[in-house]
């Protein structure tokens, strides 16, 4: 594992923690993972949300209400509307986390590669430059 | 590239990854269960995995350590729930202490890796479980500064071919 070299979680990021924990939470619902997808794209009104989904205006605003707790979305009055906007920045946060593992298993996976085309090359780069010199040695006695 | 697809899924603290080899599974199978092979791809390139233990058979244990640049040493472990070679393997992944025994404070993972053949070559899918979102955090936020030097280093590799 890549992981255990270097820190261990430090208590100043449990503040952060306890956030992604309300993040990863409020994901796990399929309905606010939609809405979360409409809002990042257009503002839309809880009542046109609500329109769109087989329960009732306060089903579809308790779920807004979750979400702006999670800090996922905004809400803003406009006239009599409310309006639901979507925070990109929160869901990077999510996905970092998820996308760093990604690049531990990408790059074990092109490890895997060199393995199996057979390289028996140097796990250490700087290991392999005396093959130049030998190789110069056998084009000299071509006689 | 190999890496046909990788999916996650934040909601269950998982992810899958799918990879294609171009050899057959017995091949692909070696990778695992050969403690040789397995040393050459586990640890970055930067931290080169060293095999101690590698009892593969269900209960079994898998220990290891990687030597840093530095010459400092880290250790891990996998407890092996399951194996049908050479098709199947689940793993718990865990680390060590200094002493080699597997450490409490570090969060560990459900690993399982299902080999099988397909167009010739072998599909690999790998699937990742994390215990809880603050392990996930734990091991990901360790995992950041080697992931990206590793990164750089096969960037760097392909760049000088």
């Amino acid at each position: 594992m890549y992981n255990q070299m270097v820190v261990r979680h430090s208590t100043a990021e449990r503040g952060d923690s306890d956030r992604i924990d309300r993040l990863f939470h409020t994901l796990a619902d399929p309905t606010r993972r939609d809405i979360v997808r409409l809002v990042l794209h257009t503002e839309q009104s809880v009542s046109a949300l609500a329109e769109r989904y087989p329960m009732s205006f306060a089903a579809v605003q308790k779920h807004v209400a979750v979400m702006e707790r999670a800090e996922l979305v905004y809400k803003r009055r406009h006239g009599r509307e409310q309006l639901v906007r979507g925070d990109i920045e929160a869901l990077r946060t999510v996905n970092r986390l998820l996308d760093q593992y990604e690049a531990v298993w990408r790059s074990r996976i092109d490890q895997m590669d060199e393995v199996l085309a057979g390289s028996e090359m140097e796990t250490e780069p700087g290991a392999v430059a005396p093959v130049a010199p030998q190789n110069r040695t056998t084009k000299e006695k071509p006689r | 590239m190999t890496v046909m697809d990788v999916t996650k899924d934040p909601a269950t603290l998982t992810m899958v990854v799918t990879a294609e080899f171009d050899a057959p599974v017995e091949r692909v199978w070696q990778l695992w269960a050969d403690p040789r092979q397995l040393e050459r791809w586990w640890g970055p390139p930067t931290y080169p995995a060293t095999v101690v233990d590698h009892d593969l058979v269900p209960g079994g244990t898998v220990t290891y350590f990687m030597t840093g640049p530095e010459g400092d040493k880290h250790g891990g472990w996998w407890r092996v729930l399951a194996v049908d070679a050479p098709h199947s393997l689940e793993v718990q992944d865990g680390f060590s202490d200094d002493t080699g025994s597997p450490d409490p404070d570090m969060p560990s993972t459900i690993m399982r890796v299902v080999l099988s053949e397909e167009g010739g070559g072998t599909k690999m899918v790998m699937t990742s479980t994390f215990p809880s979102l603050e392990a996930m955090e734990q091991l990901t936020d360790m995992g950041m500064e080697e992931g990206l030097r590793a990164a750089m280093a096969q960037m760097d590799e392909v760049l000088a071919a």
